[in-house]
């Protein structure tokens, strides 16, 4: 047990650490998620790095990666890390759309794809979630149907993270309806570009707009923008699921280091918040939490160096990580008592970072699947005990009741 | 990087459980808690010292196998499944640890290889009545090399040869090393909430001690006993909660309610993934910690503070919902789940409870980042 690097590991290292001295924007990079000029230097960084080869280091070099290994992207990403880098732009189109379409689709369409995609040139989004079903990916709704040599599609998109400065989209529909939910689904992608489409962004409870709606109204899609089977779509999407899946690892979970700093300065009757003994203990939870999962990640990237692949053991990150959260903004909100209510950040400690955090909160725990659904995927896929009872299995998809 | 137990240590865990199996079934740990003037299953404990377990991290040079501590947080974790009923936290995490960091060369040459080959029983005595004891309360007393006062409880002081006493010497607490069979030493066995780890008051009168380390540093070495300790209990707490998952499970895929399996039913399948996640967190703190005892790391004083309330939190945690997962049946004697309810309390409070660590664990903290 140690958590030194092999010699090769030392070596990949060093290069990594010399390139992105050289390369890595000291200014660090967040997205705003605008898709305007801040994108423009993303792209820039990204076609450095996938011409170094540090774009998805692990893609083999078949599909047109470096062919690297997974414990050298952990390596990588542990380096970039110190540069403040969040490549949230690329991150849906590279860690599940594109494996998706590389996946199933032919030759000619993987390598029109796979280069623009590590470049950073085109961007991707996920268009599975509907109105009617948001844990439930299996109720979508939206309707293709056949027309000559290609598809008219019909419906409504949500929660689509990027739609309105995505290039291309994995886009899930309905295609029969005479047969249960999850044998009449089929995968296309699709050019957000198309005639027919509409990208409206979602104002959020917390007053952002990460997400959008996309409607689609009579848009053609050729059928050899197909990916994978007609009515096969259901298990085209767990292939990009399982993707997902893989990319939780490399999250990182909260630091506790800004809490004890608003502490220190907060006070609790005359004295420092941090002297307050309930606050202490509720700290010394949550960094045991965060800890607990650090050191999990660890157990994770050992196995991945062993060349092992990991399991649904990464879902705990994220039941911690979230409730964690929106637990701390409001219990950070609340040190400031009647202060608390505000919410400006001129005038909020900390630039208003904890009452972000707990607008914020309710989000992260639906996000990227709900508290409950990723207890039910431990509880099945770890633990083993049995799936739900479902009254939805054999029944034709258009005799499903629905609430409206 | 390779945060993992290597191979030879798996294979080592292994042997420990399928000796376990064999020799320690819950129908043995039953015997211990049946009889209340058993105190400990001695049949085990001898086959343990056979496999030459308690002297795993004692190096070879006092007896043992010079193994290391990863060794032995193998060891503790299979022991803490099989919820064995033998002094083995007493003689080793805590007498053999406090030997082995502050012992003068002669009373290592005196204490480990005893303690190696199984022939002597150890224990810590710190506790005077409710509450951790501090500078301001604590009673017993070293005078001219002869030890007086009452500690209460002290477990396995019922059976101990040997324990390491807190007690103050001219107004300064240290750490004394004590024979408990010689003349002056009272022993009356405690009713505990485990009887299948037993606890005594123990009434020193003009009883000769000798200090382990320096004079003044009790609570300074107490303080570094406990974290040793407190990782290889960290393992044994893991052991036992992953035990209560599995029973847990297990249950939920065998009892029908309503006429479908009570696994089938979200109210307990979210129950087990939240004791699953509990558990991990365990594992992973116990890692850090195993890590930092191995290699005497600066950090261990966190480590081990975050091993011990992760462990606490999990093993209660599994244990109590072990008993509501099988429902009325787990509330009986006959059924094993109570067996770890007592244990993970009494895992829970024999290095001090949650509270006193999570208060150590913010002190270290803001020490680390005022540095």
């Amino acid at each position: 047990m140690d958590f030194s690097d092999t010699s090769e590991e030392a070596e990949y290292r060093e290069t990594a650490r010399a390139w992105l001295e050289a390369n890595a924007p000291k200014e660090g990079l967040k997205p705003d998620r605008t898709g305007g000029a801040d994108l423009d230097h993303h792209r820039a960084y990204q076609a450095k790095k996938a011409a170094a080869g540090y774009a998805q280091i692990s893609w083999p070099k078949e599909w047109g990666g470096p062919g690297g290994t997974q414990i050298q992207q952990v390596i990588f990403s542990q380096e970039e890390a110190r540069y403040n880098i969040n490549s949230a732009y690329f991150s849906i189109g590279l860690g599940m759309c594109l494996p998706t379409v590389i996946a199933c689709a032919d030759e000619a369409t993987k390598k029109r794809f796979v280069g623009p995609g590590l470049r950073g040139d085109e961007i991707w989004c996920q268009l599975f979630s509907e109105p009617s079903g948001g844990s439930d990916v299996a109720a979508a709704r939206t309707r293709a149907i056949r027309d000559g040599d290609g598809w008219v599609v019909n419906g409504q998109k949500i929660w689509t993270s990027g739609a309105h400065y995505s290039d291309f989209g994995i886009l899930l529909v309905r295609t029969n309806t005479e047969v249960p939910k999850h044998k009449g689904m089929t995968m296309f992608w699709v050019d957000m570009k198309s005639p027919g489409i509409e990208v409206r962004p979602i104002h959020q409870m917390s007053g952002q707009k990460g997400f959008n709606e996309v409607f689609f109204t009579d848009v053609r899609i050729p059928d050899s923008q197909r990916l994978g089977a007609v009515d096969d779509g259901w298990k085209v999407s767990l292939v990009t699921l399982m993707n997902e899946r893989l990319s939780i690892g490399a999250g990182t979970a909260a630091d506790s280091g800004a809490f004890i700093q608003l502490a220190r300065e907060a006070t609790i009757d005359g004295e420092s918040a941090l002297r307050d003994a309930t606050l202490r203990e509720k700290i010394a939870d949550w960094y045991v939490q965060t800890e607990g999962l650090k050191h999990t990640r660890m157990r994770t990237i050992t196995a991945l160096s062993k060349g092992q692949t990991p399991g649904p053991e990464n879902s705990i990150a994220k039941i911690i990580s979230a409730k964690q959260a929106q637990d701390v903004g409001a219990e950070a909100v609340d040190m400031l008592d009647q202060f608390g209510i505000i919410r400006d950040p001129d005038i909020s400690p900390l630039g208003g970072l904890f009452q972000d955090q707990w607008m914020a909160g309710p989000g992260s725990r639906i996000a990227g699947g709900t508290d409950e659904i990723l207890r039910n995927i431990i509880a099945e896929r770890v633990l083993g005990l049995p799936g739900d009872i479902r009254v939805d299995k054999d029944v034709a998809f258009k005799d499903m009741p629905t609430g409206r | 990087m390779n945060f993992d137990f290597s191979d030879d240590q798996k294979h080592l865990k292994g042997e420990a459980r399928r000796f376990l199996e064999a020799n320690c079934p819950t129908t043995k740990v039953r015997v211990v808690l049946n009889d209340a003037a058993k105190a400990y299953d001695e049949d085990l404990w001898k086959a343990v010292a056979g496999q030459g377990w308690m002297g795993a991290a004692i190096p070879e040079e006092f007896g043992g196998l010079g193994l290391g501590h990863l060794e032995l947080c193998a060891i503790a974790e299979e022991l803490g499944r099989a919820v064995a009923p033998i002094p083995f936290g007493s003689t080793v995490y805590l007498l053999a640890e406090a030997i082995m960091l502050a012992g003068s060369q002669m009373q290592k040459q005196a204490i480990l290889p005893k303690i190696a080959a199984g022939e002597i029983i150890g224990a810590l005595a710190t506790s005077e009545g409710p509450g951790a004891p501090t500078a301001s309360s604590l009673q017993a007393t070293v005078s001219g090399g002869k030890l007086t006062g009452v500690k209460l409880p002290v477990t396995d002081g019922d059976i101990a040869d040997t324990a390491v006493v807190l007690a103050k010497e001219n107004g300064q607490a240290g750490l004394y090393i004590v024979d408990l069979n010689g003349a002056g030493v009272a022993r009356e066995m405690l009713k505990t909430l485990d009887p299948t780890r037993d606890a005594a008051k123990l009434t020193f009168k003009d009883v000769p001690a000798e200090r382990l380390g320096g004079a003044g540093e009790g609570f300074d070495l107490l303080q570094q006993i406990h974290d040793r300790a407190a990782v290889l209990i960290a393992f044994e707490q893991t052991g036992g909660a992953d035990r209560c998952l599995e029973m847990a499970r297990d249950y939920a895929l065998e009892r029908y309610a309503f006429g479908r399996l009570i696994g089938s039913y979200q109210a307990i399948k979210h129950k087990l993934a939240d004791m699953y996640v509990k558990n991990e967190l365990a594992r992973s703190n116990a890692y850090y910690g195993a890590w930092a005892l191995n290699t005497n790391a600066p950090e261990l004083p966190i480590a081990a503070s975050a091993a011990r309330i992760a462990g606490c939190d999990a093993y209660w945690y599994a244990a109590k919902e072990n008993i509501q997962t099988h429902g009325g049946i787990g509330f009986t004697w006959e059924v094993d789940c109570h067996l770890f309810y007592r244990r993970s309390r009494q895992l829970g409070l024999v290095v001090g409870a949650p509270r006193a660590w999570k208060e150590r664990l913010l002190s270290q903290l803001e020490r680390r980042n005022a540095a």
